[in-house]
C-alpha cells in the first residue's frame, strides 16, 4: 500500500507576539490509498482546521505535508483542486443559491479548461443517484439530502484521489444520513477514493472509516484502528469518554 | 400526581393558507418527560410553538381542546399569554447564541426577567441573578453576570437560558433542541441539570428532538411525528421494539459502535403512514 496522505508535524498559529494563540500543536497522520481516515473531536479541537489547512485555506502552516506523492505547501493551484477536494457541512451554505446545479458542476471544469462538460456532469450526476434533469434545479429546488449530493457531485468532478469531507452528514436527519453514508462508502469502493472525514459523531466515523485519530485541544491524544474502538480497546481516557457517549 | 394533567392536547391542527402543517395532534403531559421526536418537517417545532401561540401571524391554530392547568390556551388572547409566557409555561430554542440579547449583559437579561415576576431593588436582583447562576453550576457567577453572550460558551450559554427560564418558575417547560448545539460532554451536563430541575422543582418537560438516542435515556415518554401527526406513542425503554415501521426505520438507520453493517438500512417511506 502506498501512502496518499501524509501530515508531519502541523503547526498553526493565529495572530503574533504575545497575542499568538497556536491552535494546532504538532498534528501528524499518515493516510494510505484508498483509506477512509476519521478525526473525531469537539468544537474547537482542531479537526476542522487541519482540513482546511489540507484545503488551502490557510496557508501559513509550518510542517510537511506529502499528497499523492508530492510535497503541498499550501498553494491554491489547479494542481491542487484536482489531487484534493472538500465537501462541507451544510449544502445550502456551499452551493450557490442563485446557479444551478449544472452551473455549480461546471465551474470547477471551465476553471480548469476542461473539455465534454455536459457530458461529465452527466455522468457525475449518475454517479452520486441524481437523475440527469436535475441539472436544471436550483439549490431551493432540491432537499438536504440532494443538496448534499451535488455537494459531493460538485467535489468528484474533477476526479481527485483525496476528499476532505468536513461533517458531511451532521446537517441532515439520521434516515437521509445514511442514504448519503451509503453513497460516500459505494463511491469510494468503485473508484478507490481515499477520505479524510471529520465529524463529532463516532458513530459516522467508525461506519465510514478504517482508521481514526481523535483531537482534543489542537494534539491528536490517540490513533487507532476503528475494530479497536469498537472492541473498547481506546487507551486515552478522552477516547473512552467519547466511546460512553456513542454508546449510551 | 393530580387526577388531571397539566397539558391536554386534542385534535390540535396548525396550517399556513390551504396547507396543514401540524394534522391532528393529541397528547397529554402531566409531570414527566415527554420527546417528541421526527425528522426535520414532521411538524415538531410547530406543537411547541403553537403551545405557546408563538407561530407567525398566517398560522392558522384550531384543536378539538388547548387545556393547560385550568387554562384554555385557544380562548387566550394576546395579553393572557403575554401573562403565561415564562411565568408558567417556558420555551428554551436550540442556540443560545441567537436566543440570548447580544448587546445585553447577562445578568442584566436574567435580572429583566426576574423583574417581570416582582419588582425588587437592584442590590437584591443582583444577588438572585447570581444565586440562579450559581443554581445552573456556572461555577464564577459574578463574573459571568457581567458577560456578554458572545464571551460565554454554548454550552454555557445554555445554562444561562435555563437559569432565565428558572428566574421565574414556570410549571411546563418545553425544550426544543436544546442540546443539539453542543459537543457530547456537555451536553450530558445540560441533560443531568434539567433533569434535577425536573425532580426537584416538579417541572414538566416536554422535549423536543431529533435524537433518538439521546431521548432514549433522558425521556419517559416519546411522541414519534411524521408528516404532521403523530404515528406512535411509546415508553422511552421500548424504542427499541418499536411497532411502527418509520420509528423501525429511524432506529435501523443510526449507524453504531455496537452493530457495525456495511449498508446502513434506508427508510422506505410508505404513503400509508401520512394518511388519515
Amino acid at each position: 500500500m502506498t501512502v496518499l496522505l501524509s501530515v508531519n508535524d502541523l503547526h498553526l498559529a493565529f495572530g503574533e507576539g504575545s497575542e499568538a494563540r497556536t491552535v494546532l500543536h504538532g498534528v501528524s497522520f499518515e493516510i494510505e490509498r484508498g483509506q477512509a481516515f476519521g478525526l473525531v473531536g469537539e468544537s474547537g479541537s482542531g479537526k476542522t482546521t487541519v482540513l482546511r489547512c489540507l484545503a488551502g485555506q490557510y496557508r501559513h502552516w509550518q510542517g510537511q505535508v506529502a499528497m499523492n506523492g508530492e510535497a503541498y505547501r499550501g498553494e491554491r493551484s489547479a494542481a491542487h483542486a484536482s489531487r484534493a477536494q472538500m465537501v462541507f457541512q451544510d449544502p445550502y451554505g456551499s452551493l450557490h443559491p442563485r446557479h444551478t446545479v449544472r452551473t455549480a458542476l461546471a465551474e470547477p471544469l471551465r476553471v480548469q479548461g476542461r473539455d465534454r462538460i455536459d457530458e461529465r456532469i452527466d455522468e457525475v450526476l449518475q454517479q452520486v443517484g441524481l437523475p440527469v434533469h436535475f441539472r436544471f434545479r436550483y439549490p431551493h429546488q432540491i432537499s438536504g439530502g440532494q443538496r448534499q449530493r451535488v455537494a459531493i457531485a460538485r467535489a468528484l468532478i474533477l476526479r481527485p484521489p483525496l476528499l476532505l469531507l468536513d461533517e458531511p452528514t451532521s446537517a441532515l436527519d439520521v434516515s437521509v444520513q445514511a442514504e448519503v453514508l451509503n453513497l460516500l462508502a459505494d463511491l469510494r469502493a468503485q473508484h478507490g477514493l481515499t477520505y479524510l472525514l471529520v465529524s463529532h459523531d463516532l458513530g459516522v466515523v467508525a461506519h465510514l472509516c478504517d482508521r481514526l485519530a481523535v483531537m482534543q485541544q489542537g494534539r491528536i491524544v490517540e490513533t487507532l484502528s476503528t475494530e479497536a474502538l469498537c472492541q473498547g480497546d481506546a487507551q486515552h481516557a478522552y477516547t473512552r469518554t467519547l466511546v460512553a457517549a456513542a454508546e449510551a | 400526581m393530580t387526577t388531571s394533567p397539566l397539558l391536554q392536547v386534542e385534535g390540535l391542527q396548525v396550517a399556513y393558507g390551504s396547507t396543514p402543517v401540524v394534522r391532528g395532534v393529541s397528547f397529554t403531559l402531566g409531570r414527566e418527560k415527554v420527546a417528541v421526536v421526527g425528522e426535520s418537517g414532521s411538524g415538531k417545532t410547530t406543537v411547541g410553538r403553537a403551545l405557546l401561540k408563538l407561530l407567525p401571524r398566517q398560522a392558522r391554530i384550531s384543536a378539538e381542546r388547548l387545556q393547560f392547568d385550568g387554562t384554555d390556551l385557544l380562548q387566550a388572547g394576546e395579553r393572557d399569554m403575554a401573562a403565561l409566557r415564562g411565568r408558567r409555561l417556558s420555551m428554551i430554542m436550540q442556540d443560545p447564541k441567537y436566543s440570548l440579547n447580544p448587546v445585553m449583559s447577562i445578568g442584566r437579561q436574567i435580572g429583566e426577567a426576574m423583574q417581570r415576576g416582582e419588582p425588587m431593588s437592584r442590590a437584591a436582583c443582583a444577588e438572585r441573578v447570581e444565586a440562579l447562576l450559581a443554581r445552573v453550576h456556572i461555577r464564577e457567577p459574578k463574573r459571568v453576570a457581567g458577560q456578554y453572550a458572545h464571551e460565554v460558551s454554548g454550552g454555557m450559554g445554555q445554562r444561562v437560558m435555563i437559569a432565565m427560564m428558572l428566574a421565574q418558575r414556570p410549571q411546563l417547560l418545553i425544550a426544543d433542541e436544546p442540546t443539539s448545539a453542543l459537543d457530547v460532554s456537555v451536553r450530558q451536563e445540560v441533560l443531568n441539570l434539567l433533569d434535577e430541575l425536573v425532580a426537584e422543582q416538579g417541572l414538566s418537560l416536554l422535549f423536543i428532538s431529533h435524537d433518538l438516542n439521546l431521548v432514549k435515556h433522558f425521556c419517559d415518554r416519546v411522541l414519534v411525528m411524521y408528516a404532521g401527526r403523530i404515528v406512535e406513542t411509546l415508553a422511552a425503554a421500548d424504542l427499541a421494539h418499536a411497532r411502527h415501521p418509520y420509528t423501525q426505520g429511524l432506529m435501523a438507520a443510526l449507524p453504531s459502535l455496537r452493530h457495525r453493517r456495511a449498508v446502513l438500512p434506508v427508510l422506505q417511506r410508505d404513503a400509508a403512514w401520512s394518511a388519515p
